[in-house]
């Protein structure tokens, strides 16, 4: 721990020009810190510590090695969990990106309009709980408009949610719906910084629009493509509430993604250590591919977006 | 200020006032592409904005004219009984009848404890973070690199990774079942808040500070009154994304709150959806309270649109 070389935190925020800010810089930080210390360190630590015991919140924590990593490494359900989350997550970043990107430049090639831009972010004022009920009534294979239309062009209903095979599909198109407007906000960001005379010049040398894509904005907007890209791949593969709304896992664990089997087994089962190993391996997996995504796209040189 | 014509590789620079007024070449006249790619613009509008329209369409038919019309563009059988269900003015006789579940929703009760949990969240988070911020970004003190090192490490830890642990201790502090016990974890700080609001500092030109400073005031002054003030485009921008993803929350509530009394309106109504009937979803209510939860985040971003929307734009802020 680091805090010890800054001065001790203090009630009187005084302090003299000459011999630096460090009373006042404690008192600053101190809430901050202290948030920190107790939400986001202790418990990333305590996770570790939990994953090695067994555990159900009733009686103390008990050590039991690598029980709980042996068992999930013969868990069928666990490697289920982890391969249906990771079709769920090139589904999802798969659309998303292209869909965020084509947005994007639409936006910034074709109009400046502050409005449409808003209307993009709409779905995202949405939860997730709402965005999950509300796609749920639309492509009920009963009643739901979706399915009206595809039964009105002469095609058999499709379960969306209820089959095995339509169901991670249908919930990463829906979590497609509710963040792609944001992506493409960030992206657009990204694209208003591309200068515009390379635009005009590459326009007084007769390129089309689909040429400046590819020879103008890709490139340059690569790097923030990068960034744009982690965060919203170490966010979707943490998808939990549309799940819950609408299939709970099902069927027959068809989407069964590993946070909500995570859940079910410390909510479920209160097997508070299995659940931890779980999070542990999570943990590892998102270490790794923020690594490698660092590493290929060198996004690390750039600030936070 | 960074402006557009310089590298363009950082759009992260929060730039205080928007630069909407591009000056555009003059175009061409419309082209077959310019009219495809209008004609994709209006599709995305429409997936975008349909959805939102058949929730009001489905909130104010019946649940038998649903079953018999369920294409009908136009609400079938127009009323209002899907809101009063949703809002718990029906009696539960009425609300059986009309396809309801009978199951009640607390409506007042869980918009007000959303209300709370997302307010204090947003206050604390943003206020909180800004103070950290300006001591990363403004003052000297030792120690301060490595401190603001480990911030940085605290966001490779995805938020679900801290979920169960923080779940345990919530419980051991007594403070399951209790809105506090929602908001503590995120009320302090999260690392993105910190670093989002101290790029902005770093950005505010030293002259501005040291001109307050000769004019006698205090460190404290000086972030209350000069620096704050000047951040106030990314502070409300932060504000309000972080109020809307509060009240969005769903995990993290719905691990935490067992009764009606911590309940926040994410969690209630996912479980008035799991409150099927036996003849089958309420739909029309199901609507009627999806679109009750949404509607302040509508309104909240309504308010605020133009400047978030330029800020996302201009910042990229996640």
């Amino acid at each position: 721990m680091t805090i010890a070389s800054s001065s001790p935190p203090t009630r009187r925020p005084r302090a003299r020009e000459d011999e630096g800010d460090g009373r006042l810089a404690a008192v600053f930080i101190a809430p901050a810190l202290l948030g920190f210390l107790v939400f986001l360190l202790w418990p990333t630590l305590r996770g570790i510590y939990l994953s090695f015991t067994r555990f159900n919140l009733l009686t103390p924590a008990k050590w039991v090695g690598l029980d709980n990593y042996d068992r999930m490494v013969h868990d069928p359900i666990f490697w289920s969990s982890l391969r249906v989350t990771v079709e769920y997550v090139f589904i999802n970043i798969g659309v998303q990106t292209v869909a965020a990107l084509a947005i994007a430049v639409l936006l910034q090639r074709l109009t400046q309009s502050a409005l449409l831009r808003g209307i993009v972010l709409t779905p995202y004022l949405m939860s997730n709980v709402v965005a999950g009920i509300v796609w749920l009534w639309i492509l009920d294979t009963q009643l739901g408009i979706g399915n009206e239309i595809i039964g009105g062009l002469g095609f058999d209903h499709i379960p969306f949610l209820a089959d095995k095979t339509w169901a991670i599909p249908t919930i990463a198109l829906i979590n497609v719906w509710r963040h792609v407007g944001y992506t493409a906000l960030l992206l657009f960001a990204g694209l208003q910084a591309i200068p515009n005379d390379m635009y005009e010049a590459a326009k007084v040398d007769g390129a089309s629009e689909w040429r400046m894509f590819w020879r103008i904005t890709m490139p340059l907007l690569r790097p923030v493509l990068a960034v744009v890209l982690i965060m919203t791949v170490i966010g979707s593969f943490q998808v939990f509430d549309t799940v819950a709304v609408t299939t709970a896992g099902g069927p027959a664990n068809a989407t069964n993604v590993l946070q909500y089997y995570i859940y079910g087994s410390a909510f479920g089962r209160f097997q508070f250590g299995y659940a931890s190993a779980m999070s542990v391996a999570l943990l590892i997996v998102l270490s790794a591919i923020t690594f490698l995504q660092y590493r290929i796209t060198r996004a690390g040189q750039t600030d936070l977006g | 200020m960074a402006t557009l014509t310089t590298t363009p590789n950082v759009p992260n620079t929060p730039t205080p006032t928007a630069q909407q007024e591009i000056v555009r070449p003059s175009r061409p006249r419309p082209s077959v592409g310019k009219v495809a790619a209008w004609i994709a613009m209006a599709a995305i509008m429409l997936v975008t904005l349909l959805p939102f329209y058949w929730i009001l369409r489905t909130a104010l038919s019946t649940n038998t004219g649903l079953a018999a019309h369920p294409s009908d563009p136009l609400p079938v059988d127009f009323t209002t009984g899907g809101f009063e269900r949703a809002l718990g003015l029906q009696s539960t006789k009425e609300a059986i009848a009309q396809g309801g579940s009978g199951g009640g929703l607390k409506f007042w009760r869980y918009l007000l404890n959303s209300v709370i949990v997302s307010t204090l969240v947003t206050v604390g988070q943003v206020f909180f973070s800004a103070m950290a911020a300006y001591a990363f970004a403004r003052l000297r003190w030792r120690g301060r690199d490595r401190v603001f090192g480990l911030f940085l490490a605290g966001l490779m830890v995805p938020a679900i990774f801290t979920l169960l642990p923080n779940f345990v201790l919530i419980k051991q502090l007594g403070l399951v079942d209790t809105l506090l016990g929602i908001s503590l974890p995120t009320m302090f700080m999260t690392p993105f808040a910190v670093f989002f609001l101290r790029q902005f500092f770093m950005n505010i030109p030293r002259e501005v500070e040291e001109a307050a400073l000769l004019d006698g005031a205090g460190k404290i002054q000086v972030f209350f009154r000069v620096l704050l003030p000047m951040a106030s485009t990314p502070v409300l921008t932060l504000g309000v994304l972080t109020y809307i993803t509060s009240w969005n929350d769903y995990f993290w509530p719905l691990m935490v709150s067992y009764s009606d009394s911590s309940r926040v309106l994410s969690v209630a109504l996912a479980i008035f959806r799991s409150q099927t009937p036996q003849t089958g979803y309420d739909w029309s209510g199901l609507m009627a309270a999806t679109l009750i939860a949404a509607l302040p985040m509508l309104v909240l971003f309504g308010a605020f649109a133009r400047r978030i929307v330029s800020s996302i734009s201009f910042t990229g802020i996640k």
